[in-house]
């Protein structure tokens, strides 16, 4: 995302529609192809209305990541606490919209960019005057896109606190997430901030960094902060598995993920340019491949295809893919997607030894694989584009790509750990972070939100 | 009047019910149960940890009898539940003092 160069882009989409909308107009006139010029005098506001008409798609897809979110959350966790996860994820969902709204965006994208505003932003807020507008898009469909990422970045955190977190708890955090941390993480990078104003400009392009790294962060955080739930380890202190409720939930959950995806990375485009296509094949074979690859790798371990796994090896490898699924060729595509899949694996056996509970994987799929696929731009990079992305190691680039690329993850990774590391400390010292044995015991479907998420029409309830 | 009650592998359950039909009973009824006995549990694997199974589904099966066909219907749950390995399950057969069929209040053989 963010400022770049639209190489040959319009005129090649100007080109295609051509031949399609404006045939007797053009054609008629005379034999010879129209020039680029002809054409966009014939067809003025064309591209405005595209570009905004796409983003706006592509913003309803990443609202729909939400439902995914849903499903894979409620999937791999207990029936007991059913109703809770999908509460937490609605509730999420509904207080990131009005947060971003009325602050979020502003310090994201208001304001200067020199001296403070390169870390924070401040202007347009309720995205009113001084709104920041990107290319053609109107202030209203850059904002309703960003905010559909706002809530993403922070629902990823609600997995990794399934299952033991106070409602109120996580209300606090979600208000915080997506009004102040995340809205700072975007300003630095897509805000036009300090890690686009590196010399070698970092290089997000739909986030593995600024979403994914940042809400795999904070889920690290708070898993931490909140401690295993009962009965995880043994008294041996070996991890135990508490199996999810419903796998085909979470399965349909992962697809429903992927569908979102697309407008997810290409939406990052920000217009109807055509290397859409390509963000979106780059994402598909990243995705297949990351599957691919945890479904062997379970196999191998344990003489079994897990399948909640290679679920979380399709996320895998489409959270890679975010940061390059513009810039890395298809092949650099493929690999991110298959080590993706690789270190998914070995990344959740990791935190499941070292007692950091993360019911769905979440630490692992957006923070490690988030870390992994933004370096790997400093590495695949086929696009060299002054200001906005250099060639990668592996295509003649040098190392500058990757050392901005370490600069960035390192320090989102390091400023969302401490902030959420002491806003979790505070929620847990003022209006509590944990429920109660007793509840987590029965579930927290009926001590949190009155009733279970499942069954009190049965007659024995 | 006998109660013949029957813990088996629930997927022998539909054998069981056609042999039951076939040798006459009447009815019974089935309800899922968890247990375990000399079986023991087994060990199934979930993202990359394990966990211990000590209760394994079972369907208990139950039908009241008459006295002179309980051997009969004994011998026909051993036969169509029994796969030979562990697991299969029990039978067992305890008396009962009175039946009554509640829509027309008939008791004994009757109720049967």
């Amino acid at each position: 995302m963010k400022p770049f160069t639209r190489k040959g882009g319009v005129a090649t989409l100007v080109g295609t529609l051509g031949a399609v909308a404006l045939p007797a107009m053009v054609r008629a006139a005379e034999d010879a192809p129209p020039s680029l010029d002809e054409l966009q005098t014939l067809v003025p506001g064309l591209q405005v209305t595209l570009d905004n008409m796409f983003v706006l798609v592509a913003t309803v897809l990443v609202v729909f990541m939400h439902a995914g979110f849903v499903l894979v959350e409620a999937g791999l966790t207990r029936a007991k606490n059913a109703g809770n996860i999908v509460m937490k994820n609605l509730i999420n969902f509904s207080i990131g919209a009005v947060a971003f709204f009325a602050v979020g965006f502003a310090i994201a994208f208001g304001g200067d960019f020199d001296g403070i505003g390169a870390y924070i932003g401040g202007g347009g807020w309720f995205v009113g005057d001084g709104a920041f507008a990107y290319g053609n898009l109107t202030p209203f469909t850059f904002f309703i896109f960003q905010a559909a990422f706002a809530a993403t970045a922070a629902t990823i955190v609600s997995g990794a606190m399934a299952e033991r977190t106070k409602f109120g708890g996580y209300v606090a955090y979600a208000l915080i997430m997506t009004a102040v941390i995340y809205p700072i993480v975007v300003r630095w990078q897509w805000g036009g901030g300090w890690l686009y104003q590196l010399s070698t400009p970092f290089h997000d392009f739909a986030g593995s960094t600024i979403v994914h790294l940042c809400g795999g962060v904070a889920a690290f955080a708070a898993a931490r902060a909140l401690g295993p739930r009962l009965g995880r380890y043994g008294a041996d202190g070996k991890p135990r598995a508490i199996p999810g409720h419903s796998i085909p939930f979470a399965i349909v959950g992962c697809f429903i993920l992927l569908v979102g995806w697309f407008g997810f990375n290409a939406g990052s485009q920000l217009g109807a340019d055509p290397v859409i296509g390509r963000i979106a094949t780059t994402t598909l074979v990243a995705a297949g491949a990351g599957a691919v690859m945890a479904a062997m790798v379970t196999r191998l371990q344990s003489g079994k295809t897990d399948v909640a796994m290679t679920g979380n090896g399709l996320l895998a490898g489409l959270v890679g893919i975010t940061a390059g699924c513009y810039a890395v060729s298809t092949i650099g595509a493929l690999i991110i997607g298959l080590v993706s899949g690789v270190i998914v694996v070995f990344a959740v056996n990791f935190f499941d030894k070292i007692k950091v509970d993360d019911p769905v994987g979440a630490i692992s799929v957006h923070g490690v694989c988030g870390a992994f696929g933004t370096i790997a731009v400093g590495l695949f990079s086929n696009e060299e584009s002054e200001g906005f992305v250099a060639k990668g190691l592996f295509y003649g680039g040098g190392t500058d790509q990757l050392v901005s690329q370490i600069i960035g993850v390192v320090s989102v990774a390091a400023f969302v750990f401490v902030v959420s590391t002491v806003m979790f400390a505070v929620i847990k010292a003022t209006v509590g972070l944990r429920v109660s044995e007793q509840e987590e015991r029965e579930g927290l479907d009926v001590h949190e939100h009155g009733s279970p998420g499942y069954g009190s029409d049965r007659a024995m309830a | 009047m006998k109660l013949i009650t029957a813990i088996i592998k629930p997927f022998k359950l539909d054998e069981v019910k056609d042999a039951l039909k076939a040798a006459n009973v009447t009815g019974i009824t089935v309800t899922e149960a968890r247990g375990f006995g000399r079986q023991g549990g087994h060990v199934e694997t979930y993202r990359g940890a394990e966990y211990k199974v000590d209760l394994i589904p079972k369907v208990r099966l139950e039908m009241v009898v008459d006295d002179a066909v309980v051997d009969g219907v004994v011998d026909v749950i051993v036969k169509s539940a029994g796969t030979g390995k562990i697991g299969d399950g029990k039978v067992w057969i305890s008396d009962v003092s009175r039946v009554v069929r509640i829509r027309t209040a008939e008791e004994g053989r009757d109720a049967i």
